[in-house]
């Protein structure tokens, strides 16, 4: 099993500047974890410190139970995969595999086995005598990941390593890390601001909005039933819609808005009489002129994307709604400019209060 | 060409190339030309010049091959070239690191500005600055004797002071091409290489002075062409001990009256620190192209 890291009440003051605080979470021993936010939320800042470029100005970083304290990135049993990728432009291939054996003084002959072997479980036979350089964006990542892997970490880190890839390529490369990351067992703890690409590949998500943890959860719970307004908003496709909580019973808020009553789950930090906004996804409207909640819209425009068709449209009190409806459904679909109806079940809304 | 004249137009690009091509001919061709002649001719009196005697040989330059002292000047020269480009090298190399990815661009500014401002000063005026800092009772034996470092005044003038004032007056053009070059090597190259496990000193061998190789080699380059064809800082700051190959070369000239030995010296030094500068770039594959970047 692989080693553990513990995030206990973490925070980074650059100067006056607080880029990350009060951040605590554990990432088991050989999960895909993933922290996900907007560019400039920390997340990078707080990969920096499990990796030890950065010591954190308040709390403890653990890693299999010992305080990293005072450890440089080469003391830790971490490897970091850079956003850049860094490898050495002037080495070939198997020297930048090799790279961190060689630091630990092991022989030439060794090295280069172990860099054939780092090459053939990336799919990379052959290309050892080639320059970085040469290789394509794909298997330049790969060199990244074999020389990161090299050294036997126990934690695996990544730092976006797949946005400068095209789309095709970062789907695929998605999938490799996975199974990379199941085959090696590693803890892999990997930094990205695109919502799809944690949660496709992660056990859990830290969701991180201006240097603050959101939450942390597995993709269907965040996805599902998100802690903070920041989360309904950043994980997925959804609507808000503003009112004033007005009663709360058996589980189901009832919030008073421009629209009239509306129905949904009670998130976290909901209570009579403060500003709240109800979220539903576009799945789960429904076009439907009644039934527990329903909402009228003038239809503006419909984007068609194959399976399903985006309906944007204006809400009576002038907010924007989107609405997901199934390309067969479309026949029914209301003419562009013209009213419709959309309804959803009440299990389907969250009801959260502003932050 | 092509590319100047579509710029410029026809008479400006005309003028500019023709500028170019006198400044070429007048001052660099010229020169080295009637250097070569002179230097392959003998030393006859006024009279005698265009008759029988005046033919080309190699005499002047076998006179030094055969004169042990001379030469022995000049292969010190040489490498005391070398040790000068070699020492300006670890002084520059830190520093230059320093200011390259360390320095906040204050730090940055204010240290570029602290070097510089001397070379405001002409380097006749810097080099004297040194001989009397390095004098027998001038200030740097004061101040050694004061800590009590030293029990009595140094003698510096010598190898020792002409190695310091050369330092000196070529920190810059070792310098600026080192902290160009470590410039433009990425952070996360260096962390990269932190994180793997790297010493600080296997990082700057593979990682950090691969990079900077060309920096590197044109610093050396420029540093050793400098020393080896310095005169003030030898006249200065050298003794009897610490001749220069240059000072000979003058001697020659002015002293000597000689002006055909004198330049078959300047030619043999000429031709090997040309030399000296093709194997050293070679070495570290830089072409010239890079050096005049």
């Amino acid at each position: 099993m692989s080693h553990s890291v513990e995030l206990q009440q973490v925070g980074m003051s650059f100067g006056a500047t607080r880029a990350v605080g009060d951040v605590s979470f554990t990432v088991q021993g050989g999960e895909f974890f993933s922290i996900l936010g907007p560019s400039g939320c920390g997340k990078t800042t707080i990969l920096r410190m499990i990796a030890g470029f950065l010591q954190p100005t308040e709390g403890r970083i653990l890693i299999d139970g010992k305080d990293m304290h005072g450890l440089g990135p080469n003391q830790r049993p971490t490897s970091l995969i850079f956003q850049t990728l860094a490898l050495f432009p002037l080495m070939p291939v198997w020297e930048n595999i090799a790279f961190g054996l060689e630091a630990r003084g092991v022989s030439k002959v060794e090295r280069r086995k172990k860099a054939d072997e780092l090459l053939a479980l990336t799919a990379l036979e052959g290309y050892g005598d080639r320059m970085p350089g040469e290789l394509s964006g794909g298997q330049r990542q790969r060199v990244a990941i074999a020389r990161a892997l090299a050294v036997e970490p126990q934690v695996l880190l990544l730092d976006e390593p797949l946005s400068a890839l095209d789309l095709k390529l970062r789907q695929h490369m998605r999938a490799e890390l996975r199974a990379l990351q199941k085959r090696t067992g590693v803890t892999f703890i990997y930094i990205t601001h695109d919502q799809s690409e944690a949660l496709a590949m992660s056990d859990r998500i830290a969701v991180m909005s201006a240097g603050v943890l959101q939450q942390v959860g597995a993709p269907r719970d965040l996805y599902d039933n998100p802690a903070t307004p920041f989360v309904a908003s950043f994980v997925g496709e959804t609507n808000a819609i503003s009112g004033k909580i007005t009663a709360l019973e058996g589980g189901v808020a009832s919030i008073e808005t421009g629209l009239g009553v509306l129905r949904g789950r009670v998130g976290p930090g909901a209570s009579v009489g403060s500003n709240a906004k109800l979220y539903v996804r576009p799945e789960a409207l429904t076009m439907a002129s009644s039934g527990e909640n329903t909402i009228n819209a003038t239809v503006e425009r419909i984007d068609f994307e194959g399976a399903f068709a985006l309906a944007h449209g204006k809400l009576d009190d002038g907010a924007a709604l989107v609405a997901s409806i199934p390309s067969i459904d479309l026949g029914k679909a209301p003419a562009i400019g013209g009213r419709a109806s959309f309804a959803f079940d009440t299990r389907q809304g969250v009801v959260l209060a502003d932050g | 060409m092509a590319e100047l004249y579509k710029r410029f137009g026809g008479g400006l690009s005309t003028i500019l190339v023709a500028l170019v091509g006198l400044w070429l001919i007048g001052m660099v061709l010229a020169p080295n030309i009637m250097m070569i002649d002179y230097a392959l001719r003998p030393n006859l009196p006024p009279a005698q010049i265009g008759g029988p005697n005046d033919v080309y040989s190699l005499d002047n330059v076998l006179y030094l091959a055969n004169e042990a002292v001379h030469r022995s000047i000049f292969f010190k020269t040489i490498w005391a070239s070398a040790l000068v480009a070699f020492v300006t090298f670890v002084l520059c190399y830190p520093l230059a690191f320093w200011l390259a990815q360390h320095a906040t661009p204050g730090q940055t500014a204010l240290a570029l500005l602290a070097l510089t401002i001397p070379f405001w000063i002409n380097e006749v005026l810097r080099t004297l600055a040194w001989y009397i800092l390095l004098a027998f009772r001038g200030p740097l034996n004061a101040v050694l004797l004061s800590i009590g470092i030293i029990d009595e005044p140094m003698r510096w003038y010598g190898n020792g002071g002409v190695l310091a004032g050369m330092v000196y007056a070529y920190i810059l053009f070792m310098l600026f091409p080192i902290y160009n070059a470590i410039e433009s090597l990425p952070k996360e190259q260096i962390e990269a290489g932190r994180d793997l496990g790297a010493s600080t000193w296997r990082i700057h061998w593979r990682i950090v002075m691969p990079h900077a190789k060309a920096g590197i080699a044109t610093g050396c380059v420029f540093t050793f062409m400098l020393a080896a064809g310095s005169y003030v800082a030898p006249a200065l700051l050298g003794a009897p001990g610490s001749r220069w190959f240059t000072e000979i070369i003058y001697n020659w000239f002015f002293e000597g009256g000689d002006w055909n030995r004198g330049a078959a010296y300047a030619l043999v030094l000429l031709v090997l620190c040309l030399f000296v500068v093709l194997v050293t770039l070679k070495l570290a594959r830089v072409n010239l192209t890079d050096v005049a970047k």
